[in-house]
């Protein structure tokens, strides 16, 4: 190992890291907020966009964010639409994103038995706040988990973003490897970079979790 | 312009190739699935036997496993373990054995929670009733057991198939590598190749995966109760 070489080269890393964080805190707030549009409109059956939306959750599922790249990147140019590499990555993640996470919201929506909702109407709750007071927040409850882990994924397939031209670890890593042959050195400061990036996330991602099935503990769903 | 972009995907033997490509992405997913599901449940039975060693050993390779991007674990084996060990790998190979890494943990966390998900009473009352241990097992634990295991296996193995896309960064000829082959030799007789047969591609992987995914979210409603 060439510590020397390492010491000189981590500035590299931690500048991908920070491109990395910086892709996919957007990323992940807009695939959030599409996430969350795309199960309300499912959960409340919206004429048309519905069906729209069911499709989308299937299309981008389906399908790897590696093969989407490719065809915002390169594909759509030829139709005179042209992307820049940050939009590419940030749009194919909101899309990719998007898709898990509305499962994971729709997931929470439909774990309230309709007798909820009925009590709230019965109770003179508008719709509004049905939603906001009642449903949300149970539904909350159920989505954390998935929700915890398509972050946890979103981040990982962060590392395909090297073939829209961005910067990224893969990046650097490869281009280390192909400028001074030092295979090992550039590797294992990949594989440090990705843990110290995904594994404080993991961990928080746990004691969350534990503390959301405390909070579902004597509900009659897990029983 | 539009129409020539589309020509290509019939010119010649672009089509068959593009198939051909489908095919060895198909087959490096076949191979993995299996020998992750074997592995997985081998693993998945380790992981419920009450030894601190196994447990530890086994969670370490879990959490690591499952914590890195796919495509690190690729590169790693890739570039890294061919020269720590002086094998030479071919980027397939190299592919075969992270996938069947990846899957064996995944598939070994879901066994895992599958059977000890299974309330200590069904043991108990199988035994009082007098079923041998081989009967146990076979008529009241693995069919409970296989019912919660199917359909995640089965979303395991699609998100194996779109990860697959993956080896295209580590030279294995696949689809997506003949596309961008068909789209080089075509550059200046067809400018617009790239749309079409990326979109082709697109759609190929998603009618790979969809029946897996429609099939399990059919079997899990059906398992529910």
């Amino acid at each position: 190992m060439d510590w020397a070489f390492m010491q000189r080269v981590i500035p590299m890393y931690a500048a991908a890291v920070i491109l990395t964080l910086q892709l996919v805190i957007v990323g992940i707030v807009l695939a959030t907020i599409t996430g969350l549009a795309i199960s309300v409109i499912r959960y409340k059956k919206i004429f048309l966009l519905s069906p729209l939306s069911a499709a989308y959750v299937q299309l981008f599922r389906n399908t790897p964010l590696l093969v989407q790249l490719f065809f915002l990147y390169f594909g759509l140019p030829k139709l005179g639409i042209h992307i820049s590499s940050e939009a590419c990555a940030i749009i194919g993640l909101t899309l990719l994103g998007g898709s898990y996470m509305a499962e994971a919201f729709r997931a929470g929506l439909n774990s309230i038995s309709p007798s909820q909702i009925e009590s709230a109407q019965a109770l003179g709750f508008s719709p509004i706040q049905t939603l906001r007071y009642i449903v949300i927040p149970q539904a909350l409850a159920v989505s954390i988990p998935p929700l915890c882990a398509n972050v946890i994924f979103l981040i990982k397939e962060t590392s395909v973003f090297s073939v829209v031209a961005l910067a990224d670890l893969i990046y650097v890593a490869k281009d280390l490897i192909g400028l001074y042959y030092k295979t090992d050195e550039a590797l294992l400061l990949l594989v440090a970079a990705y843990l110290i990036i995904l594994l404080p996330i993991s961990l928080a991602a746990a004691v969350l979790e534990r503390r959301i099935r405390y909070a579902g503990f004597g509900n009659s769903r897990t029983l | 312009m539009q129409d020539l972009g589309i020509r290509v995907l019939f010119d010649g033997e672009n089509g068959v190739r593009l198939l051909l490509g489908l095919v060895v992405t198909l087959k490096l997913s076949i191979i993995t699935i299996i020998a992750s599901c074997l592995l997985g449940t081998l693993m998945g039975l380790l992981m419920t036997l009450r030894n601190p060693i196994i447990h530890i050993v086994t969670r370490v390779y879990l959490e690591f496993i499952r914590i890195m991007p796919q495509l690190v674990l690729l590169f790693v084996t890739y570039f890294g373990l061919t020269r720590a060990v002086g094998i030479n790998l071919s980027g397939f190979t190299a592919a075969v054995i992270v996938f069947i890494l990846w899957g064996t943990a995944e598939m070994g966390d879901l066994v895992r929670s599958a059977f000890i998900s299974i309330p200590k009473d069904q043991y108990e009352s199988g035994t009082a009733l007098g079923f041998s241990k081989l009967q146990l097992y076979r008529f009241i634990i693995l069919p409970q057991a296989l019912r919660q295991i199917i359909p995640p296996a089965m979303n395991l193995a699609t998100r194996m198939i779109m990860t697959t896309s993956l080896v295209v960064l580590i030279g294995v000829v696949e689809m997506l590598k003949t596309g961008q082959q068909i789209i080089e030799a075509n550059r200046y007789t067809a400018p617009s190749a790239a749309l079409w047969i990326y979109g082709t591609i697109f759609f190929l992987y998603f009618f790979s995966c969809w029946p897996l995914t429609i099939l399990a979210q059919h079997l899990e409603k059906k398992w529910e109760k």
